[in-house]
């Protein structure tokens, strides 16, 4: 009986381990940006590329910054999802938009609906580099100060919308 | 006379020159020096790759900032330093020791020790039994006897 149970306890022990594994997302990442300032950037305005954003413009709102991009399959998933909030017009969305070619950016949005305030276009992907984007789309909640307090690697699920990013947003706000 | 002129004609054929492949990069040792450090630096787009290793277009984005940071004359810490800002602990191959990774360091030796110490009770043990005093005349019959009548009866 006892030479059993020492495998017994080796096999349950390593069930538990690789049942804790198996509902672990290798993609969720710990970002290091969470309570850091954003990434200071000046790029060209997707819409009106004689303009630029800043993250300093945005100083004393609290807001979404969210990196699409045409070419990008998971963003049209959350998409409407960005749509339907922008019209609720609880929390004004910025747009970065990851290494895309303007037309086609312009075209993706005429098709699928313009939930951006404004979009900033990150032709060449450096900028996204200083927000640790590794997946299209990645969604920031940041504050009033220009801290960033929320990062979501992959499209924003009604879930994580309703539980996580609204949630915070008005106690940002508040 | 045909054979003398396909024999001219063999010798005055040109050897094919080969040239060594050109490096892909003008300066091979900054590449060489690109190639080490990007080894030890995660892909986040395929996990299991190392920047080196992956032509994901992330991967070759932040090869090139490597690159060009290096240009710049940054050290090798300091590039370092400028991926885990971004992009955290994870994309060193070898984390550095924190309080949420000393498990990781000292697992392997915490389960070195732990085996150890079993190899040690299991030898101690073993030892014990076989030093126990030989039989005496008596109990050795006593045991063929027993062992006779396993053979036969199959209870142990």
């Amino acid at each position: 009986m006892n030479r059993f149970l020492l495998p017994l306890g080796i096999f349950l022990v390593l069930s538990v381990f690789l049942a804790v594994g198996l509902k672990l997302d290798p993609r969720e990442v710990p970002s290091p940006l969470i309570d850091k300032p954003a990434p200071p950037f000046q790029l060209a305005l997707l819409q009106d590329p004689g303009k630029t954003l800043a993250p300093g413009d945005l100083k004393g709102q609290v807001w979404i910054l969210n990196v699409w991009a045409s070419w990008c399959v998971p963003c049209l998933q959350e998409h409407p999802l960005l749509v339907d909030l922008s019209k609720q017009s609880v929390v004004p969305i910025y747009g970065l938009n990851y290494k895309d070619a303007r037309d086609d950016a312009l075209k993706w949005l005429a098709r699928h609906g313009n939930p951006y305030t404004l979009s900033a276009m990150d032709a060449d992907g450096i900028v996204s580099i200083d927000y640790g984007v590794y997946g299209v789309p990645e969604t920031y909640v940041i504050d009033k100060d220009g801290v960033i307090r929320f990062k979501q690697v992959g499209p924003v699920t009604p879930k994580v919308l309703e539980q996580k990013i609204l949630p915070l947003v008005r106690r940002l706000q508040g | 006379m045909t054979r003398i002129t396909a024999v001219l004609l063999l010798a005055l054929a040109m050897p094919a020159y080969s040239n060594e492949a050109a490096p892909a990069a003008d300066d091979p040792v900054l590449e060489q020096r690109v190639m080490r450090l990007t080894a030890e630096l995660r892909c986040l787009v395929c996990q299991n790759q190392s920047l080196a290793d992956s032509h994901a277009e992330l991967a070759i984005d932040l090869k090139n900032q490597v690159r060009s940071q290096m240009k710049a004359g940054k050290s090798d810490a300091e590039i370092r330093d400028y991926m885990v800002a971004r992009y955290g602990d994870f994309v060193l191959y070898r984390p550095p020791l924190k309080s949420n990774t000393v498990l990781l360091w000292g697992g392997p030796f915490v389960l070195l020790a732990a085996g150890a110490l079993g190899l040690g009770f299991y030898l101690r043990r073993r030892r014990a039994r076989l030093t126990e005093g030989e039989l005496t005349s008596e109990q050795r019959a006593r045991a063929d006897a027993l062992l006779r009548a396993g053979q036969k009866g199959g209870t142990r």
